[in-house]
């Protein structure tokens, strides 16, 4: 496969006249929320373009970035995507920076009457405004991504807000859906979290293109807010166009025996960047943090983690598994720091890459700082092919050389799917990873 | 009445010739032994006629009803009406039998054939009780972890499922304690009808007492040096192979 071209500017890009309109067009918001969008963009404005001696952008394809000629959509596509459809407690789905289907995201009057939220932003900084300015951002960006998460903060007007009380529980999943459509439409969605005490929920979140040749950019922010005792599942399934530039910041909190799983799929973007960091906060919290990739043609997937043991008695668990074929790219860098009184720490990484070309590229930085002296932390990155015995026993059987390598690869995918315990997301994983083989 | 003829093979691994001008006949409904000494090519010959990338043919032809199967990929072979019991079955985790078994069986579906999913599992089921197959099984995945004995069941599962023209049994006995040996030996001989060809491949003659063939071989040196019934392969059990290498070094 062919690199896919660089997107021709049509238009200026993110110029501050853009970012005027913009802010002229959220008058009504909180003032405080507009000061904090000026800020964020002078800083977006002020920061310079990552540079690759910074280690944090280290093997990034940082020439390639292109950030001119994208613009903010301002209508509604006609037509959304039909995303694998599971049984959910709610959805919100973002068509071109607006909310559309409307009648979807009414929760059910148990779960109002609960005290359950699930709004969008907009809605969300209207009736909940206090709620919004004590999580949003309440953390700082480590992970190198400060001038795209600024100019998300400048220009979010999609996200959501899920709030969950204390001791309330819920099955069945939301729902969110960022879909963009059109050449050269950018999106910046902002996804907010937050389990009080002893909640349960999970939110399942896709980001997709609706025509598979446009370009597009997303610089995409979530922070996740595992309250005391809480179980937090957080899915993420990228399926951008292959020629989108794709930015994503997660930042995940983990409360006093606090569980959160989050599960990031990514298919989509000519260059992804995906972040992740884990705060363990309290003794007895724990993030498990998987990622599936599936890397094809010229795509590049750029994945920076950090497992932050700011407590005693924590543990975190990362298994980010790869899959490359013709001549993707992979970056894998990640982080474990035990704080010095974190003793008690249980903290694992691991990035294997199994490569289904032999001109793909994986590349695998692992890292540990532990300042701690009763800890245990193990960290590891593997590269293999596809074992030929293993092709052969399968071919021998009838199946084509393709379908075995796509059940090769689910059996390598299986170690991170088995964690999802819920069937149906499961098998809407399944399904959007087949057909990204489909269409290989 | 289906007939897969090898015709004068010859294959190599890299430089090295392994099976040296082997002939073979086998009809629907026979069972053929293979039997001779380690390192004599039967393993070879059931893998090269299988189309394991790793054997060189390079002379003689396998016919399968009169075609020529050697263009053709594993895949293709097998799904042709071939089939490979291996003596040392791969392990593959992450993948369910029950996944591995559906996708071989919707592989020789035609295009826009979809699989009927209750048939499937009654039939799937069907063969593992006769099998003695725990039907928590299905979920494992395939081979990973078996003992030497469930890996061969699960080996005789597949081609049960399968129903190939023809059945290239590799050391199916190796590595089986007598029970094993008896309940693999049972399903084989449950699976034996006039549409099934089966060459068994065997060092030992004691899985012959369990499958009888109706005709043995023996080969040594990369082709057959002597056929004949069941009571040859008593008489190489009660002389050992030693007999017979003696034998051709004066023929």
């Amino acid at each position: 496969m062919s690199a896919v071209p660089l997107p021709q500017p049509t238009v200026p890009g993110f110029t501050a006249e853009r970012f005027a309109a913009h802010l002229a067009s959220r008058h009504a918001q909180p003032a405080w929320w507009l000061g904090a969008k000026q800020a964020a963009w002078n800083q977006y404005k002020a920061l310079p373009l990552p540079v690759r001696t910074d280690e944090r952008w280290r093997f990034s394809n940082i020439t390639g970035m292109a950030l001119d000629g994208f613009e903010l959509p301002s209508e509604p596509a006609a037509a959304i995507p039909h995303l694998p459809d599971f049984p959910h407690a709610a959805e919100l789905t973002f068509s071109n920076c607006q909310i559309v289907d409307r009648a979807k995201t009414i929760l059910s009057a148990e779960l109002s009457a609960k005290g359950v939220i699930f709004a969008p932003l907009d809605e969300a900084l209207r009736d909940h405004g206090d709620l919004v300015r004590q999580y949003f951002q309440k953390y700082p960006v480590a992970l190198g991504s400060d001038k795209f998460v600024a100019l998300n903060h400048a220009l979010a007007s999609t996200g959501a807000l899920l709030y969950v009380p204390s001791g309330v529980e819920i099955a069945l999943p939301f729902v969110v859906q960022h879909t963009l459509s059109g050449d050269h439409k950018a999106t910046f969605p902002h996804t907010l979290v937050v389990l009080e005490d002893q909640a349960k929920a999970t939110l399942v979140e896709f980001f997709v293109s609706v025509e598979a040749g446009s370009a597009h950019f997303a610089s995409g922010v979530n922070d996740l807010h595992a309250g005391a005792g809480s179980h937090l599942t957080y899915v993420g399934v990228q399926n951008w166009s292959d020629a989108t530039q794709a930015f994503q910041s997660n930042s995940i909190a983990v409360g006093r025996d606090a569980r959160v799983l989050s599960l990031n799929l990514h298919l989509g973007g000519r260059q992804a960047r995906h972040e992740s960091h884990s705060r363990l906060l309290a003794p007895g919290a724990h993030s498990e943090m998987l990622a599936l990739t599936v890397a094809h043609g010229a795509q590049e997937f750029d994945q920076r983690t950090l497992q932050s043991h700011n407590a005693p008695h924590t543990s975190s668990n990362l298994l980010y598994l790869n899959v490359l074929l013709d001549q993707a790219r992979t970056i894998f860098s990640g982080l474990i720091v035990v704080d010095p009184d974190a003793q008690q720490t249980d903290a694992y990484q691991s990035n294997r890459n199994l490569m289904l070309s032999d001109e793909a590229e994986a590349s695998s930085l692992p890292g540990l700082e532990i300042q701690a002296n009763d800890v245990r932390c193990t960290h590891g990155s593997t590269t293999s092919r596809i074992d030929p015995e293993q092709q052969f026993y399968l071919e021998s059987r009838g199946i084509t050389p393709a379908l075995a390598h796509e059940l090769l690869v689910f059996g390598f995918f299986e170690r991170v799917l088995e964690k999802l315990t819920d069937d149906n997301l499961h098998e809407a994983l399944r399904t959007f990873i087949q057909a990204k083989f489909k269409k290989l | 009445m289906n007939q897969l003829i090898i015709k004068d093979l010859n294959v190599s691994i890299g430089e090295k010739a392994i099976v040296k001008g082997f002939n073979l006949t086998l009809n629907s409904g026979e069972v053929h032994a293979i039997m001779g000494p380690n390192g004599t090519g039967k393993s070879t010959l059931a893998k090269a006629v299988a189309g394991h990338p790793d054997y060189t043919i390079t002379g003689g032809d396998v016919l399968l009803d009169g075609r020529s199967i050697l263009a053709m990929q594993p895949d293709e072979r097998a799904r042709a009406g071939l089939f490979l019991a291996f003596q040392y079955p791969s392990e593959i985790p992450g993948v369910t039998i029950a996944n591995f078994l559906r996708a071989a069986v919707q592989a020789r579906l035609t295009e826009g054939e979809e699989l009927n999913a209750t048939a499937y599992y009654k039939r799937l089921y069907t063969k593992m009780d006769l099998l003695k197959i725990d039907r928590k099984f299905t979920s494992r995945a395939v081979n990973d972890g078996f003992s030497g004995g469930e890996k061969k069941r699960c080996e005789i599962l597949q081609m049960a499922m399968l129903e190939p023209k023809f059945a290239l049994m590799d050391e199916t006995d190796s590595g089986l304690d007598i029970d094993a040996l008896r309940i693999v030996a049972e399903g084989v001989n449950a699976m034996r009808n006039s549409a099934l060809g089966i060459l068994m491949i065997t060092h030992y003659q004691r899985l012959l007492d369990y499958i009888v063939p109706d005709f043995v071989h023996v080969m040594y040196d990369g082709h057959i040096v002597r056929s004949g019934d069941k009571s040859l392969a008593l008489e190489l059990e009660a002389k050992g192979y030693d007999w017979l290498k003696k034998e051709l070094a004066h023929a």
